[in-house]
């Protein structure tokens, strides 16, 4: 039996479902992380679990306890807001000793807990200064601190690093991943950002129209997609509406808009099904007796070139290519049958 | 010399007021300028001057005319043992309606246009409904002795009381449009955020909540007691004119119109004004004890 439980939780706004029957086990010391575009209900996952929205359906457990009865502050969870929520008229300080203060824990105890916190994220000569004197990331760091500086059992973050800078988004998630590891914890994290969501997390949950698309683990997610949809999230820029033209146990056949591919079906398909191929920019290469294809745009993205090109009906390609090809060239693209897979429409 | 060395320092003289903020659109002041200066500044020195040009006396002769009289001297008091609670009250009996009506909900437009009703009928239409309803054949009255709570009326108008009632009713209305707006113009996240740190609705609202709404408290203390301290038509109303109620700006009324002494008056009147700014000062001062930058919310 899992440590948090998650059952058949939904939420309701007026009617429409935000979240739809959200079953979820957490084990202690994993790091799951909620992904979806906006308006998928991830936020509102977290907020039901935070105790900050009230329940349609559903409930979650702790071991035993039945948590959704119980106000926020009794439900001993950490959360970090995405605009950080830091208190703006308490110093550094105060801010992370608040929640030892609300626990009633003697001062000296406080102090030294304070201390470690800040010490923690760093913040060492920051301590007496207001949230207002401090820059995003220094901010980032004392909502964190805040948080864990309780030992919650859980700490939920809520799109924590959109606010800041790309460079320091980096910083900050080794950073959320160094605190994760070092402190024990329990953390879950929503996200809109696949690429964060991957690199961080043990487990994603890819949500989308308030419905559970995907549950399984990185390497699951990137490789193995269960809908197109999840692999429109994974990367999975090229998404072409094709028909099936042979079905082999291993290798299936789609054609249409001038192009005819192979690659792995996904589900059971039939020969003139309607499906949709998703193939990654990066596993649509230039090669021989490909597809062809007449080069549009380019684009220099260090190690390589991002390239969009057209087939002679107009359907859009996205590949990558190392020698930098001009606007107007024509050439041919290939994809490993295993790297396109096939989904029905 | 060239031209371009006699052109320089004339552009940089353009650009060094414009970096001042002096350009033509300064100008566009003028007409509120000549409107202040004319309809407010120009009144308020004649009559300062006035209250120092008393008849007989000398100088101060209206000031020592006014102080060296109790029954002139004691309206201050009056005036601020009216004024005081009354604003005092107006700003604690708002903070919790306009908490509890800070977020959405059905039926806040109605609410607030109820609770702002009394702003419009003027404190004379108040007046004449405090007389009727709480006078000693009033709902009011009636109500207690039929129920038999009381033995005899009790007396509520044409008293202290009248006019500390129609202070309330026609300053809570202000007070509470104020604080309602200061209230959100705090990020509602900080209390969700001090609910997962394990604050309850107590500590939430006067660890968080409460600093952050104080200086706006302090403003809107100010402005109900200045309100209620130029209290007039209601004090004659509903109040005790020549005894308990005889406020200041009565005093200053009956010495211009009655005994025809516009210095003494002008005098009140100042005398008023400096009372006025103490408590605001003193008010202020203590504001600025408190944190008074930014809330986080939509301000």
């Amino acid at each position: 039996m899992s440590w948090l439980r998650i059952d058949g939780v939904t939420r309701r706004f007026g009617g429409k479902a935000a979240l739809e029957r959200l079953d979820l086990d957490i084990e202690q010391g994993e790091f799951i992380a909620l992904l979806g575009p906006s308006g998928c209900g991830k936020s509102t996952a977290l907020n039901c679990l935070a105790g900050l929205l009230p329940l349609s359906e559903g409930s979650i457990w702790q071991d035993d306890t039945r948590l959704d009865t119980l106000p926020p502050e009794r439900r001993g969870f950490g959360m970090v807001f995405q605009s950080y929520a830091l208190f703006p008229h308490l110093s550094v300080r105060k801010n992370i000793a608040f929640g030892l203060q609300m626990r009633r824990l003697p001062r000296a105890e406080v102090r030294r807990r304070t201390d470690e916190a800040i010490k923690l994220v760093r913040l060492e000569e920051h301590a007496t200064k207001l949230p207002g004197q401090l820059s995003g990331g220094q901010q980032q760091r004392v909502a964190i601190a805040r948080a864990v500086v309780l030992e919650p059992s859980l700490v939920l973050m809520d799109e924590p690093l959109s606010n800041l800078d790309a460079k320091l988004r980096l910083e900050m998630r080794t950073e959320i991943r160094r605190l994760h590891q070092s402190l024990g914890l329990t953390t879950v994290y929503v996200t809109h950002d696949q690429e964060e969501a991957l690199s961080m997390a043990d487990r994603l949950v890819v949500l989308r129209d308030g419905r559970v698309q995907q549950i399984g683990t990185p390497e699951e997610l990137h490789t193995r997609p269960a809908n197109r949809h999840v692999a429109d999230f994974m990367g999975y820029r090229n998404l072409l509406p094709l028909k099936v033209t042979a079905v082999t146990p291993d290798v299936v056949t789609v054609e249409g808009s001038g192009l005819a591919l192979r690659g792995t079906g996904v589900g059971t398909l039939a020969a003139g099904d309607e499906v949709v191929a998703a193939v990654r920019p990066e596993d649509l290469v230039v090669g021989e007796g490909g597809v062809p294809v007449t080069v549009e745009v380019v684009e220099y993205q260090g190690r390589e070139l991002a390239v969009e090109a057209r087939t002679e009906q107009g359907l859009r390609l996205h590949l990558r290519a190392v020698e930098r090809p001009a606007p107007g060239d024509r050439i041919t693209v290939v994809a490993d049958p295993s790297r396109v897979l096939v989904f029905p429409a | 010399m060239t031209a371009t060395t006699r052109t320089a320092p004339r552009t940089a003289l353009r650009h060094r007021l414009a970096e001042r903020g002096i350009d033509r659109q300064l100008l566009l002041l003028v007409p509120a300028l000549l409107a202040v200066l004319i309809l407010f500044i120009y009144p308020f020195a004649y009559g300062m001057g006035l209250s120092f040009q008393p008849a007989e006396g000398g100088v101060l002769g209206a000031y020592r005319n006014f102080f060296g009289d109790a029954y002139q001297r004691d309206t201050i008091g009056t005036t601020l043992q009216l004024a005081l609670p009354a604003a005092f009250l107006n700003v604690a009996a708002s903070v919790p309606i306009a908490y509890r009506m800070r977020g959405r909900f059905r039926g806040k437009r109605l609410l607030t246009t109820l609770l702002v009703v009394p702003i419009t009928l003027g404190t004379v239409l108040t007046a004449e409904g405090l007389l009727n309803f709480l006078g000693p054949t009033g709902w009011f009255n009636r109500t207690l002795l039929e129920a038999g709570l009381v033995d005899g009326p009790l007396r509520l108008t044409n008293n202290y009381w009248g006019v500390f009632f129609s202070l309330v009713i026609t300053g809570f209305p202000f007070a509470f449009l104020l604080i309602l707006s200061y209230l959100s113009g705090i990020d509602p996240t900080l209390e969700r955020a001090a609910a997962t740190l394990g604050a309850g609705w107590w500590p939430r609202f006067h660890r968080i909540t409460l600093p952050l709404l104080a200086p706006g408290l302090a403003t809107t203390f100010c402005l109900t007691f200045v309100l209620a301290f130029s209290v007039f038509p209601s004090a004659v109303l509903v109040g005790d004119p020549a005894g308990t109620t005889r406020v200041i700006s009565i005093a200053a009324y009956h010495a211009a119109y009655e005994a025809y002494d516009y210095s003494l008056a002008s005098a009140i009147a100042v005398v008023m004004g400096v009372v006025e700014l103490a408590v605001v000062a003193a008010v202020l001062g203590v504001r600025s004890l408190f944190y008074t930058g930014s809330t986080g919310g939509k301000g």
